[in-house]
């Protein structure tokens, strides 16, 4: 390498840092007076491609459980450095090697997508350090490669689906048309609708992944007549969907049905009427009456000013889950592994979602609502619980794994 | 009946790739650029109709705004970026419109956010119309086939009997020779840049109401048009023309109805899949086979 390029390369790194730093995505600075160092915890999300506001939203719902404790969580002062994992798991890979190697976090989080979370997780928990997901859940860390250090606040990955496809088992539902990308994750979630849904599946068919136009899907489902559509497209892709099955005519005749991912406030704000009168599927929803829930919304609201999603929630829960186990053991963390890991398998915390505790497997044990889209009298499309699906539901993978 | 609805759904998905490839042909035809960028046209019509419909409560507005937006962002990137690019070679041409596309994707994500923006169809065409006894169609969609159709007469007008069109078309066939000739080919080029421009934003603008319009949608709509210009031939107007809509019926259709076919033929799980696999492979099938046939493309405009 020359001198010339290693000059301009060493300045775009120098102009990638103070954008980064201008973005607000370094490391918190914390002004209160510390008796003990602050126990380094390790944020790494994605916050770049359009997949960013899921990481924004979990990051937002963390810092705003370590803003409430005044820099403490659990009474414990910390320390949360933030990272963009680009949604690219070799550059997910990376930052996890610098967060734990160079800053030597003990506590690591933020995981949304799956594909990055298995390029993050197995490496960074065999180093000895504890890695909480806020969001992504596959099934091969829920079951045969499950970790004593791997936690997940939030789901594995197939609950929300067969939350949905118990209820439409449960509601009557005669015939359901899938639909899903043509890629795991959505061969995974037609698995999991279709382990308690048992009746007639109308058609089933696998779409491109990014897909944008979906004329042919719809003229297909309205040719086979079905009582419902169930459909898990992630983003844009869901969007698309909803707003051409919606002008097709068809959201009358036909229920429309999904995870709680593709209902989200930020994506029902894009979708807008064409999604009233959806069903979805999530372990939280805002209107959830609890206290903490209460603070939680609450709390979010004036500080950020936009819409609640899940993954906020979720990550407002792992700092609460960190905290509780920060104060138990007096905020040692390497220093005592073994009794930090057993105060996380006790869960001892109000989560925003009212029950809540680990099975076996270090993931939840915990109930999933019937969530209903709604229009308020003031306009906004959002979602409403409208009822129970399930009561301590636990993953299938469960048995799998071994500690 | 299906198939009369795959057909329709097959004839608007044509109709949008030939605004999207009409542009890019000329483009790549008389400046000989290779112009990645032109998903980001796209979007900004999308996002200017989004926005300013959002502000005014009216989609005609907000595509009158779309059009002269698009138009002005094209011709001044020719001007800024495209003019210093005809001469370098092809590979420079794809590093420096690949490095626009990330500028007007990010761009979009500081001036609107990650959240795709909210534009719904107008009122009056939301419904559905019946075009066969039992076969709604979306009132929009058939708009977008109507919009599609008198856009190619136009252009064809302009091309075949107006004095620009005969320059258009001298720059397609031999670039030096109508420079040569006299042809001012400076302002030709940035007009035309802004004329495939204004088109791409007029298909985002009209593709906004069904799609998510969010940063990055240019991208997807991109590599079909690619297709149809290399499958209608180079700087070909009519071969756009024909090739978007053999792309659009052929990649609906497959979409529609290659699944089932194979479905008669096997039982098994694998069906599905394949079937979706293939169907998404299709249209590059078919580019292959025309390629084989007339390797320069079904029009070519080069000698």
């Amino acid at each position: 390498m020359t001198h010339a390029s290693t000059r301009a390369s060493s300045t775009l790194v120098a102009a990638t840092l103070g954008a980064a730093f201008s973005l607000g995505l370094s490391a918190l600075p914390l002004g209160t007076a510390q008796a003990q160092d602050p126990v380094k915890i390790g944020l790494l999300t994605t916050l770049s491609t359009n997949g960013g506001y899921l990481g924004e939203d979990a990051r937002d719902g963390f810092l705003l459980a370590v803003d409430m404790g005044g820099g403490t969580l659990g009474g414990v002062p910390v320390d949360v450095l933030v990272e963009d994992d680009e949604r690219e798991p070799e550059r997910g890979a990376q930052a996890a090697e610098k967060l734990v190697k160079a800053d030597k976090v003990e506590i690591m989080t933020g995981g949304i997508f799956s594909n990055v979370a298995m390029a993050v997780v197995p490496k960074v928990v065999r180093d000895d350090v504890f890695y909480i997901s806020p969001n992504a859940g596959p099934s091969a860390l829920a079951g045969k490669g499950c970790h004593a250090n791997y936690f997940n606040v939030a789901y594995q990955n197939d609950n929300q689906h067969e939350a949905m496809g118990q209820y439409a088992q449960g509601a009557g539902f005669k015939s359901v048309y899938l639909l899903a990308p043509n890629y795991p994750a959505g061969k995974d979630s037609l698995t999991g609708f279709k382990r308690f849904f048992k009746g007639v599946v109308a058609g089933e068919t696998y779409t491109q992944l990014g897909q944008s136009d979906y004329a042919a899907e719809i003229a297909a489902i309205r040719d086979a007549k079905p009582d419902a559509v169930f459909y898990f497209l992630p983003g844009g892709m869901g969007i698309n969907f909803l707003k051409q099955f919606n002008q097709a005519g068809l959201t009358k005749d036909i229920q429309v049905l999904g995870p709680g991912f593709s209902f989200d406030e930020r994506l029902l704000g894009a979708v807008g009427d064409a999604a009233v009168g959806a069903r979805n599927s999530s372990q939280w929803n805002h209107d959830l009456d609890n206290a903490a829930n209460k603070a939680f919304t609450e709390a979010f609201t004036a500080k950020y000013a936009r819409p609640i999603t899940q993954y906020a929630a979720m990550g407002y829960d792992a700092a609460q889950l960190i905290g509780s186990a920060l104060k138990a053991t007096g905020g040692k963390v390497s220093g005592d592994r073994d009794g930090f890991r057993a105060a996380l398998e006790k869960a001892d915390f109000a989560s925003v979602r009212g029950d809540f505790k680990f099975g076996p497997n270090h993931h939840p044990i915990q109930s999933f609502w019937l969530r209903e889209v709604v229009k308020t009298d003031t306009g906004i499309v959002t979602n409403k619980v409208s009822g129970k699906i399930f009561s301590e539901h636990q993953d299938a993978y469960a048995a799998d794994c071994t500690m | 009946m299906l198939v009369v609805e795959q057909i329709l759904n097959g004839l608007q998905l044509g109709v949008m790739l030939f605004l999207m490839s009409a542009g890019l042909t000329l483009v790549f035809g008389i400046m000989g650029l290779i112009n990645l960028a032109h998903g980001s046209f796209y979007m900004v019509g999308a996002y200017v109709a989004a926005w300013v419909t959002g502000l005014t409560g009216s989609l005609f507005l907000g595509l009158l705004a779309a059009l002269p937006a698009a138009m002005v962002v094209g011709m001044g990137i020719e001007v800024l970026v495209m003019r210093r690019l005809y001469t370098r070679d092809h590979l420079d041409q794809v590093l420096a419109t690949f490095g626009l596309i990330l500028f007007f994707n990010e761009m979009a994500r500081i001036l609107f956010g990650r959240q795709p923006l909210f534009l719904d169809v107008p009122e009056m065409l939301s419904g559905t119309i019946e075009i066969l006894p039992g076969v709604p169609y979306p009132a929009y969609r058939l708009a977008i086939i109507a919009v599609g159709i008198l856009v190619a007469i136009a252009l064809w007008l302009l091309i075949s009997r107006t004095r620009l069109g005969m320059r258009i078309r001298a720059g397609a066939s031999d670039r030096e020779m109508a420079a040569a000739l006299g042809a001012n080919v400076t302002g030709l080029q940035t007009l035309v840049f802004g004329l495939g421009a204004l088109l791409a934003g007029l298909a985002g603008a009209m593709a906004g109401p069904i799609l998510a319009v969010e940063s990055g949608m240019g991208e997807k709509v991109l590599i079909l048009a690619f297709v149809v210009i290399v499958i209608g031939g180079i700087g070909s107007v009519r071969g756009a023309l024909v090739a978007a809509l053999t792309v659009g019926l052929v990649d609906t259709l497959g979409r529609a109805f290659l699944p089932d076919l194979l479905r008669m033929v096997t039982r098994d799980a694998t069906a599905d899949s394949l079937g979706a696999n293939l169907s998404q492979i299709s249209i590059y099938l078919l580019m292959a086979l025309v390629l084989a046939w007339k390797p320069k493309g079904l029009f070519p405009s080069h000698g």
